[in-house]
């Protein structure tokens, strides 16, 4: 077991909060840069993907686990990033401008969807931004001249003075964007400013006796967390080439929302973890679709249990079961998420052989500012 | 110069009148206790003092200034600071946590410094740091600091809401029944850190309370209320010894 010595009250604002996690995180870094040389063309867009739901889902982490406020319109924000980045594309505009151009135009909608929520909390503050995210694929769907409808508009590669940003280009990028992104997070975090975040999510009225200022801070958490998102729905451009309103619905909202349940609702880590899920779910049910009959087979030794079993998985449908069961799974047993859970397995190798699984029950609570969790 | 006064405070909610034309003064340095039965108005008061309510008519001074219009952040921006009764921490935060926000008036860093936390927002989060593990020494909280408050017991819980609204640095102190819930220990505890709160920091505070013997122990002055106005006012043996107040908590 290793302890942390404090020497002074630097010490726990630093960036990293131990050696080891330097090495841990630089060695993740190595492996992400060198992972062109070794992985196919396959493996490297499904990295893309995950970075681009990294920086989502850490946004939302921002949002919901920090600052309390619920949303499900971010994918309207990824479509505002990602139609910008097309348009800008289209003139010829460099990526180093119209990127963060995206993010602040991103942000300064957000902070506009952000004033709703002043008034709103809850289940109406969703709803609210839901009906927002209706609004903007309306927009997209109906503002020919720019989104070219319906029809969807193809997004000219991503060019740095002049040259082409290949796939490894737009790999790097996003690799570059997504740490960008987590080092701003991780910065509000630390600063007051994040201080103030879960003090709203806490207790809106100590809060403002403690002389935090809710309106700024609510729309603030807002326009950082749409900014974010419209970082990622350029990349999200590039990486389709292809852009068209029924991509931005309400079901990839709920995708982004999944990531954070998933991952752990206030963790960084958590994002990053629900992103991979999120995106490797899908190969991995088809995996098992087609090996599992066979497996089954194998096992019984009959043929016709085997072809019933790739009837019964190849039901439309199938993939969505699993895919709820697997919620409901995380939402009962794992409320931490991913994160939670790579906490456990970690103080489990820390205390070796020591652990108790009491470390992690949850208490039950007794008072009134307690029940209802 | 008045300090802190109400002057003639109502608050109306539909046909009922909570707080019926409330008036007095305190003084600098002063311990102020406001008592009476359940229901009598002395939680609003301090809700319409931390301008969580809106006055219906009326006038809260502080420094002859007046306070009525301000809003809830700026009245703990010129110094007010205030626990309640049924514990609003940030429960799923740290008590280091917790009490740092308290210091949020006091950090002048703006979003985008701290987005890149610039070398200016980690000096002033170090000075907020200092302030904030004085507080804890103090209070003798520093065993807890990195606890969440949804792991500590309802004593502790009710100090660290003290020294939250001590970390705002605050000029005058509203303590919301400050030792309800607490054993006799605690609140004798409780009862030393409030004078000394008064004494070494030089405090003014306002208090609800209802047990009586830390109410004598420690208040210069005692008002008492029921059903929004006054009853009483005085030292804590005169109003005890009222009439009118005997009648109003044993009904007679």
């Amino acid at each position: 077991m290793a302890f942390r010595i404090r020497t002074g009250y630097e010490g726990d604002l630093s960036l990293f909060k131990t050696k080891q996690s330097v090495i841990s995180y630089g060695a993740l870094l190595l492996a992400l840069v060198v992972a062109p040389f070794l992985l196919g063309s396959y493996f490297l867009s499904q990295i893309v993907f995950v970075l681009i739901y990294t920086i989502v889902g850490i946004g939302l982490v921002l949002l919901s686990g920090y600052a309390g406020q619920t949303s499900i319109g971010h994918a309207a924000f990824l479509a505002i990033g990602a139609y910008t980045a097309a348009n800008a594309a289209k003139f010829g505009v460099p990526i180093y401008i119209y990127l963060p151009a995206a993010g602040l135009l991103t942000g300064l909608v957000g902070w506009l969807v952000g004033l709703p929520a002043l008034r709103l909390h809850g289940i109406y503050l969703a709803i609210a931004t839901f009906a927002f995210a209706l609004i903007v694929e309306e927009i997209l769907a109906r503002w020919e001249t720019v989104t070219n409808g319906n029809e969807g508009m193809m997004v000219k590669p991503a060019a740095v003075f002049g040259e082409r940003l290949g796939e490894w280009g737009l790999y790097y990028l996003c690799i570059a964007v997504t740490i960008f992104v987590i080092v701003i997070a991780v910065n509000v975090i630390r600063s007051p400013t994040g201080r103030a975040f879960l003090a709203l999510r806490d207790s809106e009225t100590a809060a403002r006796s403690m002389g935090v200022d809710s309106a700024r801070y609510k729309t603030f958490a807002f326009a950082l967390s749409a900014g974010m998102t419209g970082l990622a729905g350029v990349l999200y451009a590039h990486k389709l080439s292809f852009i068209s309103p029924e991509m931005f619905t309400l079901a990839l909202s709920i995708e982004f929302v999944m990531i954070i349940i998933i991952g752990g609702i206030a963790s960084l880590r958590g994002a990053a973890l629900g992103a991979i899920f999120m995106i490797m779910v899908d190969p991995v049910l088809v995996l098992i679709k087609d090996k599992l009959p066979g497996l089954i087979g194998a096992v019984t030794g009959s043929a016709m249990v085997q072809d019933k079993a790739s009837v019964l998985l190849a039901a439309p449908g199938v993939k969505s079961l699993i895919f709820g069961l697997i919620i409901i799974f995380f939402i009962i047993y794992e409320p931490m998420g991913l994160d939670g859970r790579w906490m456990k397995v970690k103080t489990w190798f820390k205390l070796f052989p020591f652990y108790k699984p009491a470390t992690f029950r949850r208490q039950k609570m007794y008072l009134k500012s307690e029940r209802g969790r | 110069m008045t300090y802190f006064a109400l002057d003639d405070v109502s608050i109306q909610f539909g046909g009922l009148k909570a707080v019926d034309g409330v008036s007095f003064e305190v003084a600098k340095g002063e311990i102020f206790t406001i008592i009476g039965p359940n229901g009598a108005g002395k939680t609003t008061l301090f809700n319409l003092i931390s301008r969580l309510y809106n006055v219906t008519s009326g006038r809260i001074i502080f420094k002859d200034e007046e306070i009525t219009q301000l809003s809830a952040q700026q009245i703990a921006g010129r110094g007010i600071a205030r626990t309640f009764q049924n514990i609003e921490l940030f429960d799923n935060a740290s008590v280091l946590q917790n009490l740092l926000v308290g210091r949020h008036r006091h950090s002048t860093t703006r979003f985008w410094e701290d987005l890149f936390f610039l070398p200016k927002v980690q000096r002033e989060e170090v000075t907020h740091r200092h302030a904030v593990e004085e507080v804890m020494e103090f209070l003798r909280l520093q065993r807890y600091r990195d606890t969440l408050i949804a792991g500590l017991p309802y004593g502790v819980r009710k100090v660290v809401e003290v020294g939250r609204a001590l970390s705002i640095g605050p000029e005058v102190l509203l303590l919301d029944e400050p030792s309800s819930g607490l054993n006799v220990e605690e609140t004798s505890r409780m009862a030393e850190w409030i004078l000394e709160i008064n004494r070494r920091l030089g405090i003014t505070i306002l208090m609800v309370e209802h047990d009586m013997s830390l109410v004598s122990r420690v208040s210069d002055r005692v008002l008492a209320l029921n059903y929004g106005r006054i009853m009483a006012a005085g030292t804590a043996q005169e109003v005890q010894s009222n009439p009118d107040v005997v009648a109003a908590y044993l009904g007679a």
